[in-house]
């Protein structure tokens, strides 16, 4: 099977790995970089599992072909942390008791950066509607939603 | 899956020579049906085309004609443009209805259109508002009404080697503005059981001079209906041309039975949308 070499940006560090044509981003992040953060939920782009921003935008490794990542920046959940300092959404989620098995977690922070970045101060209902497309089939949703918007609380305080 | 071939092209021509050369290969722009049809087996391409590094189907310009919308770009991109949302919020709120916040960064109305899923929300809001499909092939360029562009679920008026690389849309007259609503039993990540998008245009006395009305999930392509757009025409659209297009709408649905819906309840509701859409677009191009 031929195979297709990709450089790219991840975590703001120049990466390179061999995929295949059909290969998922998913995969190739999983499997090639060994970037295990990013979960594989539904791989039909349902659940918001494998959340990562490629190129400024939100979408779901799963439904990314690795051959796309040519040239492109990658941000994973590996890549949220700033070195040993968490960022506020993680410590948030871990403070607010956000997650119980863990698995849909790195996607939602993923996903609630993205917001953040784009919006300091969201409603609750926009921060809902934002993350409708990550489900957690453990916590109910209410302390996930706290914990973003507790977060987005402390990132405006440390702005100001 | 067996080995595929992955390309991306740079240039329209580029792409139709790779598409025309292998009759397997398939068209991606975001993916978020391909990928997933992919997955299921449904589809086993020989080849991926990407198209998304081809420049005229990327981005967003407004100019002297018109609309003009790279049939790849994402969804996210389109909720972004504020020029765009005020001219066509009918179909800005088609777009936004698509899919979850990740989906919004893959899928293209472009994308939506070559799916051909007869619940589709973007070919609706795009037909009221007299979109058209910019097609390149091998013999040159065409164009198609959008609402011939879709011939059953699954298949589009692409023929091979064609590629769908951009939508126009001419700008909205004066007093004209578009209202797109679905109906679906979840508030988010959910496929419309009816669809309904209408736009009308006023005169400066407020009578309606022009109306079209069109309906997803009610037939296997997105269906213009100019019976419930007549019904609008001539009037202040008051309660009783609101009803008697409702009742156009759902006289000229023609759904199926299917876990979303029953015919029966499919035609009343696309009724009751058409009205509704109806009444939020005249209070919009009044507006205007």
């Amino acid at each position: 099977m031929s195979r297709v070499h990709i450089e790219a940006i991840i975590n703001g560090e120049p990466a390179e790995f061999l995929t295949a044509a059909h290969e998922t981003l998913l995969v190739a992040l999983r499997e090639s970089v060994g970037l295990t953060g990013t979960k594989e939920g539904c791989s039909t782009g349902d659940c918001g599992a494998c959340s990562v921003i490629l190129d400024g935008r939100l979408v779901p490794a799963c439904l990314v072909l690795a051959a796309e990542a040519q040239g492109r920046h990658i941000t994973t959940i590996e890549g949220i942390a700033r070195g040993d300092a968490l960022h506020p959404i993680q410590q948030k989620f871990l403070e607010g008791a956000a997650l119980q098995c863990g698995i849909c977690t790195p996607g939602f922070i993923v996903a609630a950066k993205v917001l953040l970045d784009a919006n300091p101060n969201p409603t609750e209902e926009q921060a809902r509607y934002w993350l409708a497309g990550n489900l957690c089939r453990c916590t109910g949703y209410d302390k996930i939603i706290r914990a973003v918007l507790d977060a987005a609380a402390e990132m405006r305080k440390a702005m100001a | 899956m067996q080995a595929v071939r992955y390309e991306a092209p740079s240039s329209v021509s580029e792409a139709i020579r790779l598409i025309q050369a292998d009759p397997g290969a398939s068209v991606l722009a975001g993916g978020t049906d391909l990928l997933v049809q992919c997955r299921s087996g449904f589809k086993q391409p020989t080849a991926f085309i990407d198209v998304k590094r081809i420049p005229e189907l990327s981005g967003i310009a407004i100019d002297a004609q018109g609309l003009r919308l790279g049939a790849a770009t994402c969804a996210a991109e389109i909720g972004e443009h504020r020029e765009l949302k005020r001219r066509w919020p009918g179909l800005a709120e088609a777009v936004a209805l698509i899919g979850s916040t990740q989906i919004q960064g893959r899928g293209s109305v472009g994308g939506n259109l070559c799916n051909a899923s007869p619940a589709a929300d973007t070919p609706c809001a795009l037909i009221v508002n007299r979109a058209e499909c910019v097609i390149a092939g091998p013999s040159g360029e065409r164009t198609v009404a959008v609402e011939h562009f879709s011939a059953g679920p699954g298949r589009t008026a692409l023929t091979r080697g064609e590629l769908l690389v951009a939508i126009r849309i001419p700008h909205p007259a004066t007093f004209t503005s578009d209202a797109y609503l679905r109906l679906t039993p979840r508030s988010e990540m959910d496929i419309a059981v009816v669809g309904a998008a209408v736009s009308l245009t006023f005169d400066a006395h407020g009578i309606c001079t022009a109306a079209r009305v069109a309906l997803a999930a009610v037939a296997p392509t997105p269906l213009l209906v100019p019976e419930a757009g007549r019904a609008l025409v001539g009037t202040r659209v008051n309660d009783e041309a609101l009803a008697r297009a409702a009742a156009a709408a759902s006289a000229a649905a023609r759904p199926i039975d299917d876990k979303r819906g029953t015919v029966t309840y499919r035609r009343q509701v696309a009724g009751v949308l058409t009205r509704r859409a109806a009444a939020i677009a005249c209070r919009r191009a009044r507006g205007n």
